[in-house]
């Protein structure tokens, strides 16, 4: 049942808003509104309990094993919630005096160093929003730097066919065209096809290391050499950097502009599609690009630290502002309470406690005798097993094995990405995740698997416990219905 | 180990199922000479009750200064039931809904978001959010001009937020999309409308039409929309969604309606936290809804006939269209627009009228009572809605600087956008703002004057 549905007309919450009406005499008839949008007329009880419903209907990290492959859906610690929205922190005004915001600029300071440090990057900028922003503003950040240097003629992007669809997007919106390189069948780029596609119009690459296939590539070094021989630079896709912090930086690699999903590594709350971070960290020649604002520390006099925002006065070829103000705060200050509570030890357990959980679980599955795409390769934090085997067999699709999973109370890994590999599952456990949760995990699995052989249709059904069963995703977009008033018209 | 739950039991049957030596045996791809673990300025990790002690004595310092600030991010009263529901941990924790039937919760709540605001705009359909306002005009300005086709000139008026306005060219340039400033009328605060006229007869993709503009000021949106249209231009309204309760919806404007309406929608239960996370909505005629970036929920059944919700025309995203996506975003602000539809829910049509209401009163209020202090004038004679320019007597930084010093962020100083205007102040005083709280800020005014 929909909120509207709830609705009865003449309730209202007098709690919730002004005891008052008053009149807006001073605006114009024709400017004022005449008709009557349609809000439910609820009361407080009736809305709570409607949403409180609702987030029941959610598979969450806080409910379920939730082995999203390139997603890291590690736990979220309590207590960064608690500590951003601390009254003082959640009421500043973004356009209030720095000097009523001096602790929350600390935070942000110190976070800029923290991730400066664990990435090896000589500069970072909190203000994307998201990876696909920061994505964003790395490649806007390339593009700046060629055109300082009156390079104009490089014009294209290339990205490996097994990156996020992020990648491309991002290369097009920044104006560039996208040329697609291939994966070998180990998993590693194919440095001959990149060595073809290198050239004079090579702006730079884009690259996830570990991939999105779940293995190290092994040959950044000539990869580097490559592209900048050639002249480009190195874009750093961090949505995998949970594999490898506290182990190589990827500005150690030789990157010269990474983006981090602070949503993802740094464990701040998914909230069902966002808001996440996407900060973005620079080497030295690309400093003077970074996107505003960034936060500088100075030393007054008697070294009293204080801090502010860089503006275009300090940075003159910055690409610019991406938000209307400063970036998502709140998501940033859950990302430096997390930071800080990991520490130095902390953070490179991070990476090895991901990376021992995924080669468990790989060896298990292997034991259990299911396939696994690079099964000669080394897991990082995430591996793929492909299901096309039972397919052959049974006619099970690992999306139907993800949606029995969901019967056996696991959310079910990532399906059918990076579509390289054929009825792949892409699972990533995290380094949250105990050992009896995964050995749960790979019973389930074989349960299935013994499903698939007795009684397939029983698998094909699946799931019978979810709130609805499998949905109609055809129906959903011939017969478009993206809001309740629509329905009630028709 | 903060959050790893691992025993040295576990970790030794976990290495010995692995075949390996020790966890340092998995990283054994990576090239050693590459390997680096030299964290050393990271420090000791904190206990939750360090890091909580750090974390109040760090909000402590920063004061709670009383608020006249609007500019884009407006400080209205958020129900307590809003975040105490939206953190519950199925919405706070999980991920973007791709699994439909695991998602329900997630997935229907946005349905009724998206219904909300097409209500609220009177728009046919709504996304289920962007990352803010100003990325998301940056968004809107590059469907019209994907769905026009010839033109890539598009109307930025100067009575667009200067932030909003700067962070469009940041996006927009690397696609040659040119914008083009309109001067305001001086008299007026709105659009110069025979500045428009210029353009008109040529090739223009969009104009945007800010509805309240930055300036507090009411646009004339029904002669603006008439004359986008024809010019063959899309209108793209820019609205402040809390304004909607009372304005004209941009559905509605010249009759046949904007084409597009965007803005942020911070004024709906997100809190200022220094800029952000607030949430960008986009709504558009149904005509569009191909060209709009980011996720869509639709309505449909299951396999048994029962309704339920999904993510729909994915084609247009880039985890299926790749290159030649609609849009780069991926990530939204699902969590906020989990809030803001629980606000709105809350608050009902009443509740937003009377919070409109409320506030546009205290802004008209205030100013009232401002322009009673010698020298101190209102400019603009058009009709406002919740800010007003004031024009100062003396220097505004002088001014805002003195009242900083009283406890009062007094408004926001135009002077580096707009230095034609003097020594302007744009105020706001939303519905938490008390009679007591305009007679501070007055006296605060004559004190530093």
């Amino acid at each position: 049942m929909l909120i509207f549905e709830r609705s009865h007309k003449g309730r209202r919450n007098a709690a919730q808003s002004p005891q008052q009406t008053v009149s807006v005499s001073g605006i114009p008839t024709a400017l004022l509104r005449q008709d009557q949008p349609l809000l439910p007329e609820a009361s407080e009880m009736d809305v709570v309990r409607h949403y409180t419903r609702l987030s029941q209907k959610n598979f969450s990290i806080d409910t379920h094993f939730y082995p999203l492959g390139s997603c890291t859906m590690k736990h979220n610690p309590r207590v960064c919630n608690t500590l951003a929205m601390l009254p003082q922190f959640q009421s500043r005004h973004p356009l209030a005096a720095e000097s009523t915001g001096q602790g929350m600029l600390a935070c942000l300071y110190e976070l800029q160093q923290i991730l400066k440090e664990v990435t090896g990057m000589a500069g970072v900028s909190l203000m994307p929003m998201a990876g696909a922003q920061g994505e964003f503003a790395g490649i806007a950040m390339i593009r700046a730097y060629h055109e300082a240097r009156g390079d104009t003629a490089r014009t294209e992007i290339i990205v490996p066919d097994a990156a996020h669809g992020t990648n491309p997007a991002t290369a097009v919106m920044c104006g560039y065209t996208v040329t697609e390189i291939k994966t070998d069948a180990q998993g590693n780029i194919d440095l001959q096809a990149l060595r073809a596609a290198t050239g004079p119009k090579t702006a730079g690459l884009m690259l996830t290391n570990p991939s999105t296939l779940g293995v190290f590539e092994k040959q950044i070094e000539a990869i580097r050499e490559i592209i900048h021989e050639a002249g480009g630079l190195l874009y750093y896709d961090g949505a995998n950097l949970n594999a490898i912090i506290g182990k190589v930086k990827p500005g150690d690699m030789g990157f010269d502009v990474i983006h981090m999903n602070l949503h993802k590594t740094f464990s701040t709350p998914h909230g069902g599609g966002g808001p996440g971070a996407g900060a973005v960290g620079v080497a030295e020649r690309l400093l003077a690009f970074l996107p505003l604002p960034v936060v500088a520390m100075q030393l007054s006099a008697n070294t009293v630290q204080t801090y502010r925002y860089l503006t275009e006065a300090d940075l003159p070829q910055s690409i610019g502002h991406l938000a209307a103000f400063t970036g998502n705060i709140g998501v940033l200050l859950r990302a430096y309470v997390y930071a800080r509570m990991l520490g130095f030890a902390g953070m490179l357990r991070v990476s090895e406690f991901a990376t021992l959980n995924a080669n468990y679980l790989l060896a298990e599955l292997q034991k259990a005798g299911f396939t696994i795409a690079f099964p000669q390769r080394r897991a990082s934090h995430e591996f793929i097993l492909s299901i096309k085997p039972l397919k052959d067999d049974t006619g099970i699709s690992a999306m139907d094995v993800a949606k029995r999973l969901l019967d056996k109370g696991f959310h079910p890994p990532t399906t059918y990405f990076p579509m390289l590999v054929p009825e792949c599952l892409l699972i990533e456990p995290t380094e949250t995740e105990s050992k009896e949760t995964l050995d749960a995990f790979v019973t389930a699995l074989k349960e299935i698997r013994e499903e698939a052989y007795a009684t397939p249709e029983l698998v094909k059904g699946a799931p019978y416990t979810t709130p609805v069963r499998r949905l109609d995703d055809v129906k959903a977009a011939r017969e478009l219905d993206l809001k309740w008033k629509l329905v009630k018209e028709q | 180990m903060p959050f790893i739950p691992h025993t040295e039991a576990d970790i030794q049957a976990m290495l010995a199922s692995i075949g390996a030596e020790n966890i340092d045996t998995l990283f054994e791809e990576i090239p050693s000479s590459l390997r680096s673990d030299n964290f050393s300025a990271l420090g000791s990790g904190l206990n939750e009750m360090q890091v909580s002690r750090l974390m109040r004595e760090r909000a402590a310092q920063d004061q709670q200064p009383l608020n006249f600030i609007g500019a884009g991010a407006y400080e209205h009263h958020i129900p307590a039931a809003v975040w105490e529901i939206a953190t519950r941990g199925e919405y706070y924790t999980a991920y973007t809904p791709y699994q439909a039937e695991a998602s329900q919760g997630t997935l229907q709540t946005l349905y009724e978001y998206q219904s909300m605001m097409a209500s609220l705009t009177g728009m046919d359909v709504s996304n289920a959010s962007l990352y803010d306002g100003a990325s998301g005009l940056a968004e809107a300005i590059l469907m019209a001009v994907r769905a026009h086709k010839t033109s890539r000139r598009v109307l930025l008026p100067a009575t667009v937020s200067p932030f909003y306005r700067s962070v469009a060219h940041s996006i927009l340039k690397l696609q040659h999309i040119e914008l083009i400033e309109i001067p305001f009328d001086s008299a007026t605060g709105a659009i110069d409308p025979q500045a428009l006229q210029q353009y008109a007869g040529s090739d223009i993709a969009a104009l945007v039409i800010p509805q309240p503009n930055f300036f507090g000021v009411l646009e004339e949106v029904d002669s603006l929309t008439a004359w986008a249209h024809a010019q063959h231009a899309y209108a793209i309204a820019l609205v402040n969604p809390l304004s909607l309760a009372l304005l004209k919806p941009p559905g509605l404007w010249a009759g046949s309606g904007a084409d597009i309406a965007v803005g942020d929608g911070q004024p709906l239960g997100a809190p200022l936290c220094s800029g952000g996370p607030y949430f960008g909505f986009l709504c558009c005629k149904q005509v569009l809804v191909r060209q709009m970036p980011g996720r869509i929920i639709g309505r449909t059944v299951d396999l048994e006939g029962k309704t339920g919700y999904t993510l729909t025309l994915q084609a247009r995203e880039q985890h299926i269209r790749r290159a030649k996506a609609t849009s780069n975003i991926c990530s939204n602000q699902g969590l906020m627009v989990t809030a803001a539809t629980i606000y709105m829910a809350l608050l009902g049509v009443d509740g937003l009228r009377r919070t409109a209401a409320a506030s546009y009163e205290n802004t008209r209020l205030l100013a009232e009572m401002a322009c009673q202090l010698p020298g101190v004038t209102c400019l603009f004679s058009s009709a406002h809605f919740h800010e007003r320019v004031l024009l100062l007597p003396a220097a505004t930084a002088k001014v805002w600087a003195q009242m900083a010093e009283q406890g009062i962020s007094a408004g926001y100083d135009l002077g580096a956008h707009y230095p034609q205007l003097g020594n302007a102040l744009l105020v706001c005083a939303t519905e938490t703002k008390t009679e007591a709280d305009l007679q501070r800020f007055v006296a605060a005014l004559r004190h530093a004057l």
